[in-house]
């Protein structure tokens, strides 16, 4: 590397595998990032089938119980870990540097590195699947005692948390640097794109609670191997100290999961309205209060394990808060849809789609809010109900949103459309069909993580099965299509979408791939 | 914000691949060895072996494109706020032990101890403990064996005066550097270093002390897990920081940096600091009080 030429315009980079393993080019790596979140989703997704069958029927059939917790724990850290993450990263690698009018990301070495890291901690975390002991079992949230019950996939699994945490917060520290660093001339912090704004509080989030859960794993490691009591009453530690140090962790890590949507909606909803956001700035505030209010509402995940009445009530009133700047955000979308010349391609489907279903786990998050109420309600199916709509037909759905949205502009051709609208109509009756009728069984008391149930709840799990591999085979569309605009198609234009605002528009499609070495000029 | 297009961008690097794997196989060796597969060790060894090979490629190949002029001031600004915002994550993984500490001292213990209402805890597993800290041998202290605490006055006074003299040292070098003042910066550099390596010497004098005269080890209740994973780190920390320190001094030597180009010397020195304010709160939380 020691003759390394500054000009980058007219370099070699390495052809073949040896290319995406050394490259340190963003629009390479954000690529990366998407194509191994797409393929974990499909490893989640199957998981969910293997619940999902189980639970097509009351009793027992197709799997042994621990395989069923492990399916359920290794379905929720793929899903989070694997999918819903990367694939944001893998968004914010492609589009924030050009989205800037920046060269690249700021820490491009640093930037395949974290790349890297995804697939190597994953198969880690897989290869426990065929471990003594089995995978591990005891809920993604790693409760001790129970997880410590792990066989030798424990260190494995600790390790591999480890890692991609590493690789977490390497990315975000990637992105902050480039947004607070890289803009063009004139692009100023309150003129950036909102997908950027939400990417950098996200970002902020990740730096800040990724070493906690490093804290809180190392501490569950050393109890297991070195004798440590940090979670053993016995020798004055506690085990519910673990819950709060895994939910200080774990609270604004679901906002690291949604505050990226609320970008993406954001650029969609106004191209398709026609319209400027409304509220650009009250959208601003609106992210950043709640990422603050994301550290200060940890403890509504653990009502019922006994705490101090002023916690409660606390926690309840900070988590109730919340919906404010969210409310804010809903009205804003709505606002600038109102008498907007709207048009609805499948981006702006999957938006609205968005806006509806994440409203309805949004209100089902502030039912799980009320204390008293969150008695009934703890570990049931409501609570697998809630955070699957906020994560399925949310984040989920607005990752697509972004594909269909930005695939002309990566790729050069237009996906088929009538395709893409089947694919979302398809997605949001299955994913109806699946998540709703928990809301029901929950309710009415199913618990959670449970491989049987009770005969009253047949009917609902039987649909709930139906519509979860409904949901599943529509996904297929989902890859086909992504193939079939990559290989070619009607031409896009630079702007792609008639009503669309931003630098990412100016630039060819696909984009050259070095999108600007010289700096645009920022009106 | 970007001015002319100058950024440098490098065309591709080996680099982050063989970290990714050099660490992965660092931690499948380690994972092994936990659960008592003896060749773990030889794995997790060449996992360090490529670490370490690693560390040295990565860096001289920044350093060499540090000397040869490639970075403007914009990269500069971008390794300044890695470096930050670097720190900010330390900061908050010593966040977590020092919660952990709080919430034991604040909450379990006195909830062992009986108090709060309709806790049965005390009853039935500690019928006689009052809470104390340090754990005393009536209740969870028992756990590991009896043992002594750790006392503030002996050597961790004495090393907190060396790590904060290393402080003063450190900033002298800083400013002989920007004076161009080369003697008074090795000088101040080596002077850092020597302080960085007498703490570590009198940490491990000390934790020689808690394991054969306190019998305080990480199975002595919550109060050793909570001292030896908190020194621990930090004691890793300081290692880090003092390998940091001794590479900084060489490129010092060979005469590296001027006093407007010298972020690398800047990053350790706060990398520095931040182990530096970490054990002022050990001392005076883990030791002390």
């Amino acid at each position: 590397m020691s003759t390394v030429v500054k000009d980058t315009h007219h370099d070699e980079h390495p052809s073949g595998i040896m290319r995406w393993l050394t490259t340190t080019n963003h629009k390479d790596i954000g690529s990366l990032y998407l194509w191994f979140s797409l393929i974990m989703f499909f490893i989640g997704g199957l998981m969910a089938l293997v619940i999902r069958s189980e639970l097509f029927q009351p009793g027992l059939q197709f799997v042994d119980p621990q395989f069923f917790n492990s399916m359920t724990t290794m379905h929720a850290l793929v899903m989070i870990f694997g999918v819903v993450m990367p694939a944001f990263t893998g968004l914010a690698n492609w589009m924030i540097p050009i989205m800037i009018g920046g060269p690249d990301m700021a820490l491009p070495r640093m930037n395949n590195y974290s790349f890297w890291i995804m697939p190597f901690a994953f198969s880690m975390l897989l290869s426990t699947l065929f471990m003594d002991g089995g995978a591990p079992a005891g809920g993604w949230t790693l409760y001790p005692p129970l997880s410590l019950q792990t066989g030798d996939a424990f260190p494995f699994l600790i390790f591999a948390i480890h890692f991609m945490g590493l690789s977490s917060i390497m990315g975000a520290i990637n992105i902050v640097a480039t947004i607070l660093n890289m803009r063009a001339p004139g692009m100023t912090l309150m003129k950036m794109p909102l997908f950027v704004w939400t990417w950098l509080i996200t970002a902020f989030l990740l730096i800040a609670v990724m070493p906690v859960l490093a804290g809180g794993v190392t501490m569950l490691l050393t109890d297991k191997f070195f004798g440590t009591s940090f979670f053993n009453a016995a020798g004055g530690g506690d085990p519910v100290m673990f819950q709060h140090i895994f939910w200080f962790f774990g609270h604004p890590e679901v906002y690291i999961l949604i505050l990226p949507s609320f970008g993406v909606v954001s650029a969609i909803i106004p191209t398709f309205a026609r319209k400027p956001l409304f509220g650009y700035s009250s959208m601003v505030y609106a992210t950043a209060s709640i990422a603050f209010l994301s550290f200060i509402v940890w403890a509504h995940h653990m009502f019922t394990v006994g705490m101090p009445l002023a916690g409660e009530v606390f926690f309840m009133l900070a988590t109730m808060l919340i919906a404010v700047p969210t409310g804010v955000k809903v009205f804003n979308w709505v606002t600038t849809m109102w008498r907007g010349a709207m048009t609805f391609e499948t981006p702006m489907l999957f938006a609205i789609g968005f806006i509806v279903m994440f409203t309805i786990g949004g209100f089902s998050g502030l039912m799980l809010a009320i204390t008293p109420a969150d008695f009934q309600y703890h570990d049931t199916y409501f609570v697998v109900a809630h955070f699957h709509y906020v994560l399925v037909p949310g984040s989920v759905f607005a990752i697509m949103a972004a594909v269909y949205f930005w695939l002309p502009k990566w790729t050069g051709n237009m996906y088929p459309e009538t395709l893409g609208k089947v694919h979302f109509w398809l997605s949001t009756f299955f994913v109806n069909l699946t998540f709703f009728p928990m809301h029901f069984v929950g309710l009415a008391g199913m618990p959670r993580r449970i491989p049987d149930y009770s005969l009253q709840f047949a009917d609902y799990n039987m649909i709930a099965s139906i519509g979860a591999f409904g949901f599943g085979f529509a996904q297929l569309i989902f890859v086909y299509l992504i193939f079939k605009t990559i290989r070619g198609g009607e031409k896009a234009t630079d702007e792609v979408w008639e009503g669309a605002e931003g630098l990412e528009w100016t630039l060819s499609s696909p984009p050259p791939y070095h999108s600007f070495n010289t700096p645009p000029v920022i009106k | 914000m970007s001015d002319s297009g100058s950024y440098y961008v490098p065309h591709s690097s080996k680099w982050p691949i063989i970290a990714t794997i050099a660490v992965c196989t660092a931690l499948v060796g380690g994972s092994s060895l936990l659960n008592g597969n003896p060749s773990g060790k030889y794995v997790l060894f060449v996992g360090l072996a490529l670490i370490v090979y690693m560390m040295v490629g990565w860096f001289s190949t920044v350093i060499a494109e540090s000397e040869e002029g490639l970075y403007d001031a914009q990269v500069d600004t971008s390794f300044r706020m890695g470096m930050i915002w670097f720190i900010f994550s330390e900061v908050m993984f010593f966040a977590a032990f020092f919660g952990a500490l709080f919430y034991v001292r604040t909450y379990s213990l006195p909830w062992l101890g009986g108090e709060g209402s309709g806790l049965a805890t005390n009853t039935f597993l500690w019928p006689n403990y009052e809470a104390v800290w340090p754990l005393d041998a009536n209740g969870p202290g028992r756990i590991g064996g009896e043992f002594q605490v750790m006392g503030a006055w002996g050597l961790p006074a004495l090393n907190t005066a060396i790590l904060l003299t290393s402080g003063v040292t450190l900033t002298w070098a800083h400013h002989a550097l920007k004076d161009m003042k080369r003697y008074q910066l090795i000088i101040g550099l080596g002077l850092t270093v020597a302080l960085g390596v007498i703490f570590m010497y009198f940490q491990a004098l000390e934790y020689g002390h808690a394991f054969n005269d306190l019998n305080l080890n990480m199975g002595s209740g919550i109060y050793g897990s909570t001292f030896f994973m908190l020194t621990g780190f930090h004691g890793f920390h300081v290692t880090i920081g003092t390998i940091m320190l001794i590479v900084i001094l060489a490129r010092c030597i060979y005469g590296h940096f001027n006093p407007k180009n010298h972020f690398a010397f800047e990053a350790v020195a706060w990398y520095w600091h931040f182990v530096d304010v970490v054990w002022l709160g050990l001392f005076v939380f883990v030791y002390w009080i």
